[in-house]
C-alpha cells in the first residue's frame, strides 16, 4: 500500500507534528513500507478469520472495587515539568487570536 | 445521527414559500447525550478512591496519571452498573464489547486520550417512556457505553497589578490541572432523535435521573456535574422525514437550563430558516447568564479522535448467568413505582414523581410499611424533609430518618401529642440525630398540652392580661381572638393544643358576654 503526500500531511496534522517537505517524503516511504508489512496478514487471513484487536485469548480481566492507596500528593506532581499549588501547570491551551 | 445536506435547504425553501405562522411550520428534532458519574468506591481503571473536595491530585496514581508502563484494569462494579442501567432501559447487553482510545489534545487527560467505548458499546437499543402534559412518548435509546471522566482545569490569566487569577480559557496565560476526577467511571446514555420539544427533553432527563437514582448507581446531581446533558437540536419542515442540520448545545447544568437552552436554540434556528439563512453545523455553548448560545466549535473543527481499540484492555464479555442474575435483582423502576403508589396508596402522579426525584421514595416505602398513613408520609417527606435536606445540602438518601421514625411522628400528630408546629421541631431534631420522635419529645419536654384543667388556668391569665383584646372578642370581633391565642402559646412555649385553646377561649368569652 502506498501513501500519498496528503495522507502523510493529514496524519501529521492529527498528531500535531510539523514536518518539512523532506520529512514528509521520507516518512511517506517508511509508513508505506509498514503498511505493506501489515498487509501481509491479509495474504494468510481469509474471510473466515475474523479480525481481532488483541493477541491473547483473554476476556473479562477485572479488578474488585476496593480502594488502594494513591500516590502522596507531592509524588503525584514530582515528575511534572511545572506544578503550582499541587496542580500540574500546563502551557497556554488556546493561542491568542 | 445522520445528517442530510439538503434538509436545511428544504427547510429554507419551505420557510420562504409559505405565509403561515413560522414556528408552526417547523418541527424540532432533538437527541440527548447524558453522562452519568458512577458512585463506585474506586475509579474505572485503577484503585484510587472516589471522593469530592480535598487537596488537588491526592487521589491519583501512575495509572490515572498515564505514567509510562502503568496498566489499566477494569473495575467490575462499573461493568455491573452499566449492565444494570442497560437492563433498566430495555437494552440488549452486548455479548462482547471493548474499550477504545479516544485521542485528543487537551490536558484534562494526562494520557492524551480518554478510554471510552466506540463501535461495540456494552448496551444497545433500549427505550424510555416519557410522560408530558401532551401525553406519553417513547424515546429510543441508541446505546449506553462506559468511559472515564476527565480532570479539572483552571485557566490562569496574569494581570500586571493583581497577579495570576483564574478565568476563561481564552486569553489565559497557562492552566492548572487536578486529576482527582480523571478516571472516575462514567456511563454515557445516547438517545435516538425522538424528542420534539424542550418539555419532552426535560421529562426524558427527569425520568432517566429517577431510574439512575432507583438503581443507586450515581447521585445524579445536575448542578454538581455528576449528571451532565448535551442536546443535539435540528429543525425540519413539519411532515418531512429528512433531518435538518444539527447543532450540539453544551453546558446545561439544571433541568431548567436544559429547557431554556433548547427553546432558545429552536427560536434561533427558526429565525435563521425563516429568513432564508442556512444552519451551520457546529457545537454551541449555553450561557446561563445571558440565556443565549454562542459558537464553541465550528464543523471544520470537529475532532478526528483517531479511535483505536485499547491494547491494554481485553474485551468485556459478561456471561449470560451474570446478566440473568442482575436482571432478576433489578429494583422496582420509577414508572412501576408510580403506578403502584397510585393504585395502592392513592398518591397523585406528581407526588409520586416528587418522592422519586428527591430520592425519598425508599423512605416513603419504609414509613408506610411501618404504619404511617401514605398521604401523611408523602406530605412530610416532600415538604419538610426535602426542604431540610436541601437547606443543608444533605443527600436525602442518607438523611437520618428511618421509616419507623416518620411513622411514629405521624402517630404522635394523630393522637394529639404533637401539634403540626411541634412535629416540625421534633422532625428537625430527629434529622439532626437526636433520636426517635418519642425520645425527642421526652428529652425536650415538647408534648402538646391537651389537658383542659392545665390550659384553663393559662387561658384565664391570658384574658386577664389582654383585657382590650378580650373585650373586642366579646363585642363580636372574632379576629381579635388571635392575640389571646398568641399569649397562651407564648406562655406554653408553643405546646398548647391550638384547637383546645380556641375552644376554651371562645367558651369563656361567650360566658363572660352573656353574663
Amino acid at each position: 500500500m502506498s501513501l500519498s503526500t496528503d495522507d502523510v500531511r493529514h496524519v501529521a496534522r492529527l498528531a500535531r507534528l510539523a514536518l518539512s517537505d523532506q520529512e514528509v517524503e521520507s516518512l511517506r516511504g517508511e509508513l508505506s513500507d509498514i503498511l505493506a508489512y501489515a498487509d501481509k496478514i491479509s495474504e494468510i487471513a481469509a474471510a473466515d478469520v475474523p479480525p481481532t484487536s488483541h493477541a491473547y485469548p483473554l476476556r473479562n480481566v477485572y479488578r474488585d472495587d476496593i480502594p488502594q492507596p494513591s500516590l502522596p500528593a507531592d509524588e503525584a506532581t514530582a515528575a511534572a515539568p511545572q506544578a503550582e499549588e499541587g496542580r500540574f501547570r500546563v502551557p497556554r491551551i488556546v493561542e491568542e487570536p | 445521527m445522520s445528517v442530510a445536506p439538503d434538509a436545511s435547504t428544504q427547510a429554507q425553501r419551505a420557510a420562504r414559500d409559505s405565509g403561515v405562522e413560522q414556528a408552526a411550520r417547523f418541527e424540532a428534532v432533538i437527541g440527548l447525550e447524558v453522562h452519568v458519574e458512577l458512585n463506585t468506591a474506586t475509579k474505572m481503571f485503577c484503585g484510587c478512591a472516589i471522593d469530592f473536595g480535598g487537596e488537588p491530585n491526592v487521589r491519583t496514581c501512575p495509572v490515572c496519571l498515564g505514567q509510562p508502563g502503568s496498566l489499566p484494569m477494569i473495575n467490575v462494579k462499573a461493568v455491573e452498573y452499566a449492565i444494570r442501567l442497560g437492563l433498566a432501559l430495555g437494552c440488549d447487553i452486548a455479548p462482547s464489547s471493548q474499550f477504545h482510545r479516544k485521542n485528543y489534545f487537551y490536558p484534562d487527560m494526562p494520557k492524551n486520550y480518554q478510554i471510552s467505548q466506540y463501535d461495540v458499546p456494552i448496551c444497545l437499543g433500549g427505550q424510555l417512556e416519557v410522560a408530558t402534559a401532551d401525553g406519553s412518548r417513547r424515546v429510543g435509546i441508541t446505546r449506553v457505553h462506559m468511559e472515564e471522566d476527565t480532570g479539572k482545569t483552571i485557566h490562569m490569566a496574569v494581570h500586571s497589578e493583581r497577579g495570576a487569577i483564574s478565568g476563561r480559557i481564552h486569553g489565559a496565560e497557562y492552566s492548572l490541572v487536578d486529576y482527582n476526577r480523571a478516571g472516575i467511571p462514567l456511563l454515557e446514555v445516547v438517545s435516538e432523535p425522538d424528542i420534539r420539544s424542550a418539555e419532552q427533553a426535560r421529562a426524558y432527563l427527569t425520568e432517566l435521573r429517577a431510574i439512575v437514582l432507583a438503581l443507586e448507581i450515581s447521585d445524579a446531581k445536575l448542578e454538581e456535574g455528576s449528571m451532565r446533558c448535551d442536546a443535539n437540536v435540528s429543525l425540519r419542515p413539519v411532515g418531512h422525514s429528512v433531518f435538518g442540520t444539527r447543532v450540539e448545545v453544551k453546558n446545561m447544568n439544571s433541568l431548567r437550563s436544559l429547557g431554556r437552552a433548547i427553546d432558545h436554540e429552536i427560536a434561533r434556528q427558526t429565525e435563521l430558516l425563516s429568513s432564508g439563512q442556512p444552519i451551520v453545523q457546529e457545537t454551541r455553548h449555553w450561557n446561563e447568564d445571558t440565556a443565549t448560545t454562542s459558537t464553541l466549535r465550528a464543523k471544520e473543527e470537529v475532532f478526528d479522535y483517531r479511535y483505536f481499540s485499547d491494547p491494554d484492555l481485553v474485551p468485556v464479555e459478561p456471561d449470560s448467568d451474570w446478566v440473568a442474575r442482575l436482571r432478576a435483582e433489578l429494583v422496582e423502576l420509577p414508572a412501576a413505582r408510580r403506578s403502584r403508589y397510585a393504585a395502592e396508596h392513592g398518591l397523585a402522579p406528581g407526588t409520586a414523581a416528587l418522592l422519586q426525584s428527591s430520592g425519598l421514595a425508599g423512605r416513603f416505602d419504609e414509613a408506610v410499611s411501618a404504619g404511617a398513613p401514605p398521604a401523611e408520609a408523602a406530605k412530610w417527606l416532600t415538604n419538610e424533609v426535602a426542604a431540610w435536606c436541601n437547606e443543608r445540602s444533605v443527600d436525602p438518601v442518607t438523611a437520618a430518618l428511618p421509616g419507623a421514625h416518620l411513622a411514629e411522628l405521624t402517630r404522635l400528630v394523630a393522637d394529639g401529642t404533637l401539634s403540626t408546629k411541634l412535629a416540625r421541631e421534633v422532625l428537625e431534631a430527629v434529622l439532626a440525630g437526636e433520636g426517635s420522635p418519642g425520645e425527642v419529645v421526652a428529652a425536650r419536654g415538647l408534648a402538646q398540652i391537651s389537658d383542659t384543667g392545665a390550659l384553663g388556668a393559662v387561658v384565664d391569665t391570658a384574658i386577664a392580661g389582654n383585657a382590650a383584646a378580650a373585650q373586642r372578642v366579646r363585642d363580636g370581633n372574632t379576629k381579635a381572638i388571635g392575640a389571646l391565642v398568641g399569649a397562651v402559646m407564648r406562655a406554653t412555649k408553643g405546646q398548647a393544643n391550638p384547637g383546645l385553646v380556641n375552644e376554651l377561649l371562645q367558651a369563656r368569652l361567650k360566658q363572660a358576654g352573656e353574663r
